[in-house]
């Protein structure tokens, strides 16, 4: 399977702007024969949307005007597309969908949304409420949005519900410069997404934006590690780019033949460790 | 952790890459800079000139009859060093007639004058070459409010005011800042023998040191102190920071109304681009 990370900048509120540059990317990554575009949180849309929320959301449904051409373009290649959902009762999610063969496979709504720091979302948008792996054609897979997987439990309840390759997608503001080559923030996600592939030993790919929004930057540097940990592929930081990785499928049976984490896991035993906690 | 060092490397790229996109999103190819001879104002220069290209950068000297011919010489040293477009447009014939109105005025008004004389030719500049103004405070003056409002506090976009003065530093030696220039002791010029740290009272590379821990490590007060700082510097820096908030932040606006600009009114300024 060859996947395609698509790092972007993006114009912030400007959605066919934005339709046009995935329409771009997704062509190119067709043209290389990948099988899978991964694009970045929020990547139709742009991040620090504030009041600009209500007006840049969209349904990811055939008729609507940005996604029946990704829909029409998914015919020729799966694909990953961050925007903001707006529900039939108009509450607004950060929200990944999985396109594919012209089918909205699955569609992840945000579940932690940070609102500390420099970060707002709780502010202007609705908490997602489910954490559900997905079948594709290239096997069971989940995806989680940035701060979905500073948390550990979302990462572990896909693995639980079978995915074999978790894509993660972020619009990170670096942050934390300090002597070592790299940011604080692109550090702290480097080192969590290859112990998710180690611990899980399951694949793990990460797409993350670039560009600037006001002073923020976005670092960029997409990745993908094995089920060993591995890093297969690693997109520059700071920097537009379509990085792409072939993943061998059977590196799942190699690992989980030698390292038997997923077999052994007691699930029964966290259930019930989970309720005496939680019934304290 | 104390540690104020960064990658230059890093730093060069993300701020750079700053300044152009903030200025090309927005329509703008050029960029104007006051030059005072120093430090902050030459790494700012430096930046911009990667960024955009020199020719599209216009530095702008402006001195007035007190400043010392070193800091315009130092200030030539960075327009040729990296070849920048340059102007010089003294403001004592600006500023002498407001400041003879008042034969009692105190340095800091004329301080102040001379800063604002200064905004309004950036200003005008920026208008006439086509071109945004960069910013030249870093994070110690933002933060201690050694500067003046509207003065040279003013600017379209800022570089360089997330960098402590011990960072401006190491980023300016690693662009090529002459050393003469980052090794004098800063001074905004304003009378002769002036110095920042004379003036505040304490040295940049004390107080960079107190403020990483205040700030970007949310020490509280007494762990600073448990960390060897004294007690009345530290409640100095404090008090320092906390008066200052208001040069930080546009002027509040009374809300009256449901919807008010700067409460429920919230659009980054990239908005659209």
């Amino acid at each position: 399977m060859k996947l395609a990370l698509a790092q972007i900048n993006t114009k912030l509120g400007d959605v066919e702007s934005n339709l046009t540059k995935h329409l771009d990317l997704i062509e190119r990554a067709r043209t290389q024969d990948a099988d899978l575009i991964l694009f970045p949180e929020l990547s139709l849309t742009g991040y620090t949307l504030q009041d600009l929320t209500p007006t840049v959301a969209h349904s990811p449904t055939a008729d609507d005007p940005i996604f029946r051409p990704l829909l029409e373009a998914s015919h020729e290649i799966d694909m990953v597309v961050g925007f903001v959902d707006e529900d039939t009762r108009h509450r607004f999610y950060i929200a990944d969908a999985y396109l594919s063969q012209g089918k909205v496979v699955h569609v992840h709504h945000k579940v932690y949304l940070p609102t500390y720091g420099l970060f707002d979302e709780g502010r202007f948008f609705a908490w997602g409420d489910s954490i559900r792996a997905f079948d594709t054609r290239f096997g069971r897979v989940g995806m989680l949005i940035c701060e979905d997987f500073w948390h550990m439990s979302p990462p572990y309840l896909l693995w639980l519900d079978g995915a074999d390759i978790l894509l993660l997608t972020s619009a990170s503001p670096g942050r934390g410069l300090n002597d070592d080559d790299r940011l604080e923030s692109a550090r702290w996600v480097e080192h969590t997404n290859r112990a998710y592939a180690n611990l899980f030993t399951c694949f793990v790919a990460h797409s993350n934006r670039v560009g600037y929004e006001d002073g923020l930057n976005f670092w960029g540097g997409a990745t993908v590690y094995d089920p060993n940990g591995e890093l297969l592929a690693k997109g520059p930081y700071h920097e537009e780019a379509l990085t792409f990785a072939e993943l061998d499928l059977n590196q799942l049976h190699r690992t989980r033949a030698r390292l038997p984490l997923l077999r052994d896991e007691r699930t029964s035993l966290v259930q019930s460790e989970l309720n005496r906690i939680l019934s304290k | 952790m104390n540690d104020l060092h960064i990658n230059t490397d890093l730093a060069r790229k993300i701020l750079t890459g700053f300044i152009k996109s903030e200025l090309n999103r927005v329509g703008f190819k050029r960029a104007v800079i006051g030059l005072s001879g120093g430090i902050d104002s030459a790494l700012s220069c430096a930046l911009a000139a990667e960024a955009i290209g020199p020719e599209n950068v216009l530095a702008v000297r402006m001195p007035y009859k007190a400043s010392s011919q070193e800091s315009l010489d130092h200030a030539q040293m960075v327009i040729e060093k990296f070849s920048v477009q340059s102007l010089t447009i003294p403001i004592t014939e600006m500023a002498d007639p407001l400041i003879s109105l008042d034969p009692e005025i105190s340095n800091t008004r004329k301080g102040n004058i001379m800063a604002r004389c200064r905004m309004i030719v950036l200003y005008d500049q920026s208008e006439a070459f086509g071109g945004l103004v960069i910013g030249t405070s870093n994070k110690t003056e933002i933060l201690l409010g050694y500067s003046t409002l509207f003065g040279d506090s003013a600017s379209a976009l800022n570089p360089i005011g997330d960098l402590y003065k011990t960072q401006v530093r190491l980023l300016s030696r690693a662009l090529g800042i002459p050393d003469v220039i980052v090794d004098k002791a800063p001074s905004a010029d304003l009378w002769a023998n002036q110095t920042d740290e004379d003036e505040l009272g304490f040295l940049y590379e004390e107080v960079d040191k107190l403020l990483y821990l205040m700030i970007d490590q949310r020490y509280r007060m007494q762990e600073c102190v448990d960390a060897g700082f004294d007690e009345n510097f530290v409640k100095n820096v404090m008090l320092r920071i906390q008066r200052n908030q208001f040069k930080r932040m546009p002027p509040p606006i009374a809300k009256v109304s449901n919807r008010t600009i700067g409460y429920d009114f919230l659009y980054l300024r990239d908005w659209g681009t």
